[in-house]
């Protein structure tokens, strides 16, 4: 599917689909999104970008293996899980919270870093299995 | 406390990365470890013999009400004792036992760790950690019985441990819940201020019973669970000094005394314990009589020893409380002397077999002293501790609560048994004539010899002066077994009375039989001959059995094929769920509460009627995943009309990249799709129809169901004001449950590098063997 309009496309389509994401990620907690579809589009960003200029383009793009997301997006949850725990001597998982505005974000907690987390292990799932597929011999 | 039991684990972290330190000229350096927990334990024995009990809490799980809680009382503390001291020693002498070994470090590890997870069984006070450090102990076992892991006799016998100690943790795990619901507690001290006649009372007392003493018998060795025990001797002998006689086979003897004063007094307790402890003792003392292997011998009278004191503990008085206590002490000391001499007889010669050995004292001359007293001690021929052991277990014998003078006569004959098997190790060895083959052995390093030197010199010192463990020792262990600590009052002579002729019968008839019974090669192999009828091999033949079972349902249900799977999943999920729902399912569709059809709604049916159509009979593969992409879309569309946005949204994601992961996979697949004959597609067609009805008569099902709204209500009305967030879904996902997404998406990752792995592993041709 190497056709130019594609390729064109895909290059631009890449940074809007991933802005796309994490607006989606972002608004999850007001509105209907979060870190799992987030994670979802972003992956369809990259598969999309892969399949009009070859894996080789979008992996050297990416410059790590999108496996690495993986431990990443578990620590991060696994961390702010654990923050109520070093922060305010809370059970596993109590959320916590910034009261105060913070602009664009809304109100900034630790169910937030936590969706991240989600959102960075869904990308890099999606992307290994995907890549790893698709590189299979 | 806490620090005492974690320093063995620490210590073998440490190792993990200073092993080389360790390897070394140094090795010897780790003994301080138990050496310092010794004294560190010493200390305590002043405030235990004012009969006070340390404790130590700390929070474990709060919102459970589970808390870590030790306890350091007389039983605890004569363990810990033991397992520090002679722990001590035989970290000194495997310092020399194993000079130079390439993974010396690797068995320090091991062995810390084991000594750690003992310490910390006997200090548990709460059940579920004991029942943690039991298993520690099971798994640290088997790597030191597997420790030659290049010898296949060596891995079995440590596979066979871990099934057998495994089996008996699944129990004890099973017994500790059953105990925690009767009692409402996990906490030993809190079951403890229950009334005893609560728990006895109760329903599962006896469940609770069978469970602990299935943990107990397999721990310790108890007929019929006692064959992996030799085999366990297959470890290098410090370990089988260590653990699989003088410490761990013994936590099994630690768990029934633990729970004597809780649940013991009952007939079903006493009964069951006095008559397997007597079954394993005479049983196994007869079998030692067949051994020519030093520590074959060795290890049937430590299970016969194991078997003494169950049934000592079953007899339920303070007599019988003080005789156990004083035998596992004495057991503890010429049982581990032994194993240390024996294992410097095989360092030194390279052979166990006691035919072959003799006028080893000509040459190992210090070695001899400490097994020949250790000898003495185990006949129960006074001055040793030995001889204060067998009187008061005979003593309380005598007034058993049921069937005495049979079981007089039991335990006399095991004990005549025990002298040869004492006599055979200790003495035999020593004795007579020196072989020219033996001529050149060396007397080994002081590292070796001392130890069973010291074990020795200390079965004298307390047999000549048993009032060092009287107060300290026994009184505090018989306190908290439930006996009266007051009436104990030990002395090396009792007068010449009843016990007093038995003594002197047993040590004749005993001696006797040494003289006129030589162990021999014949006699093993006559044995050897019933071997079929023994609990092993019919463990064994069960096993095989089992194999069979498993890989013969392996082959018909698991057989590679992805469609052979789903035909089995799906065929049994329409078989189980489709007889429950038969003749007690209704229907009330309630047309009157239905919006209408929508023109759109219309539409996306009418389109997802068509695909499903299309991808049935299609000759295309890649046709047919399109088209079930499209009805995937359709799908979405319908959560789009009935107000599911999220739904929607993730459906579409997830639609999109299983077309991608369809077209990836499909892509490599063979191009022809007929690869089924008409037969199975009918099959399949049958298949697929009834597991779709069944599917849409649940859904009908559940709609008909009066529908509990209390927690969707709870989640609406909390999710902002607990929860800062207006998106009920997501609010759920990350905060109200996030712990069940946090093991989501640990699970996805799993899965992403199992795939990497499959697809990414290429062995190199000579590594692939099936």
């Amino acid at each position: 599917m190497k056709t130019i309009i594609l390729r064109t496309a895909s290059n631009y389509l890449l940074p809007v689909l991933l802005l796309f994401s994490i607006f989606i990620l972002l608004r999850g907690h007001y509105l209907p999104g979060g870190g799992f579809v987030g994670g979802l589009i972003a992956a369809i960003a990259f598969v999309l970008h892969s399949f009009a200029n070859g894996l080789k383009n979008t992996k050297s793009l990416l410059r790590f293996h999108p496996g690495f997301l993986m431990p990443t997006g578990l620590a991060l949850s696994f961390f702010s899980g654990l923050s109520p725990m070093i922060f305010a001597g809370d059970p596993f998982m109590t959320g916590l919270w910034y009261h105060g505005h913070v602009p664009v974000l809304g109100s900034i907690g630790s169910a937030m870093f936590f969706d991240m987390g989600v959102y960075l292990v869904v990308v890099g799932v999606t992307l290994t299995i995907i890549f790893t597929i698709s590189e299979a011999p | 406390m806490i620090s005492a039991i974690l320093l063995g684990f620490l210590f073998a972290l440490l190792l993990v990365f200073a092993g080389k330190f360790f390897k070394g000229k140094f090795a010897v350096l780790s003994s301080l470890i138990p050496l310092g927990l010794f004294l560190y334990f010493l200390q305590f024995i002043p405030e235990i013999m004012e009969g006070k009990v340390v404790k130590e809490s700390y929070n474990w799980v709060p919102s459970f009400g589970v808390n870590l809680g030790f306890t350091l009382d007389g039983l605890s503390l004569l363990f810990c004792l033991m397992i520090t001291g002679i722990g001590f020693l035989v970290f000194a002498y495997t310092s020399a036992y194993l000079h130079h070994h390439k993974y010396l470090d690797r068995f320090y590890g091991y062995l810390s760790v084991f000594m750690a997870a003992m310490l910390g069984l006997v200090l548990s006070d709460n059940v579920i950690s004991l029942f943690t450090f039991w298993e520690l102990t099971s798994i640290s076992s088997f790597f030191l019985i597997g420790f030659n892991n290049t010898q296949e006799a060596s891995r079995k016998s440590a596979l066979t441990a871990l099934g057998i100690t495994g089996l008996g943790g699944m129990f004890l795990l099973a017994g500790v819940v059953v105990l925690g619901n009767i009692t409402g507690t996990f906490s030993i001290a809190e079951m403890l201020n229950m009334s005893p006649e609560l728990i006895k009372g109760n329903e599962y007392y006896t469940l609770a019973v069978i469970m602990l003493f299935g943990a107990a018998f397999t721990k310790s060795a108890q007929f019929p669970f006692h064959f992996w025990l030799p085999g366990a001797m297959k470890a290098p002998t410090p370990v089988s000094t260590y653990l699989h006689s003088a410490t761990m086979v013994k936590a099994g003897i630690y768990l029934v005394m633990r729970f004597t004063p809780i649940l013991g007094g009952e007939e079903i307790w006493n009964t069951t314990l006095i008559v397997v402890g007597a079954v394993t003792m005479l049983y196994s003392a007869v079998h030692s009589l067949f051994r020519t292997d030093l520590k074959g011998v060795l290890a049937y009278s430590t299970i016969s020893a194991l078997g003494i004191l169950m049934f000592l503990i079953g007899m339920g008085t303070t007599e019988s409380f003080t005789a156990a206590a004083v035998f596992i002490i004495v057991h503890a000391l010429y049982k581990a002397t032994l194993f240390l001499t024996t294992g410097i007889i095989d360092h030194q010669t390279g052979t166990r077999d006691v035919t072959v050995l003799s006028g080893l004292r000509k040459v190992l001359m210090p070695v001899g002293i400490a097994a020949i007293i250790a000898a003495i001690s185990s006949a129960g021929i006074p001055p040793t501790v030995g001889f204060l052991g067998k009187e008061l277990t005979y003593e309380a014998t005598m007034h058993a609560p049921i069937i005495a003078t049979v079981l007089l006569v039991g335990i006399v004959i095991t004990k005549m048994l025990l002298l040869w098997a004492g006599f055979v190790a200790g003495i035999k060895p020593f004795q007579g004539n020196l072989p020219d083959s033996l001529k050149d052995t060396k007397m080994p390093g002081p590292l070796m010899w001392v130890p069973p030197v010291i074990l020795a010199v200390l079965s004298l010192v307390f047999g000549i002066m048993p009032f060092i463990i009287e107060g300290s020792l026994i009184k505090p262990v018989v306190a908290t077994l439930g006996g009266e600590s007051g009436e104990i009052h030990l002395a090396l002579w009792h007068g010449f009375n009843t016990v007093f002729i038995l003594s002197l019968v047993t040590i004749t008839i005993g001696t006797i039989l040494y003289f006129v019974l030589k162990p021999s090669a014949k006699l093993e192999t006559a044995v050897g001959k019933l071997e079929f009828a023994s609990p092993k091999s019919l463990m064994e033949k069960f096993n095989t059995g089992f194999t069979y079972v498993s890989s013969f349902w392996t082959r018909v249900f698991q057989n590679g094929y992805l469609r052979n799977y789903v035909f089995i999943i799906i065929f049994f999920l329409i078989g189980m769920v489709g007889y429950s729902m038969l003749g007690n399912t209704e229907f009330n569709i309630d047309t009157s509460e239905l919006s209408n059809v929508s023109f759109y709604e219309l539409v996306v049916f009418i389109i997802m009627c068509i695909a499903i159509l299309f991808t049935v009979f299609t000759g295309s593969r890649l046709s047919a995943v399109v088209a079930m992409g499209v009805v995937g879309l359709t799908i979405c569309l319908v959560f789009v009309f009935y107000s599911a946005p999220d739904l929607a949204m993730t459906q579409f994601s997830i639609d999109t990249l299983t077309v991608i992961l369809f077209v990836l996979v499909l892509y490599r697949l063979p191009r022809y799709l007929k690869i089924q004959d008409h037969k199975m597609r009918i099959r399949d067609g049958i298949l697929s129809l009834l597991f779709g009805g069944m599917i849409a008569a649940l859904a009908l099902k559940v709609l008909s169901e009066p529908v509990n709204t209390e927690i969707g209500d709870f989640y609406a009305k909390n999710s902002y004001i607990m929860a800062h967030g207006k998106n009920v879904v997501n609010v759920i996902l990350v905060d109200f449950r996030g712990a069940d997404t946090m093991i989501e998406i640990s699970v996805l990752t799993i899965a992403a590098i199992g795939v990497f792995g499959l697809l990414k592993l290429r062995l190199k041709r000579t590594d692939r063997v099936q």
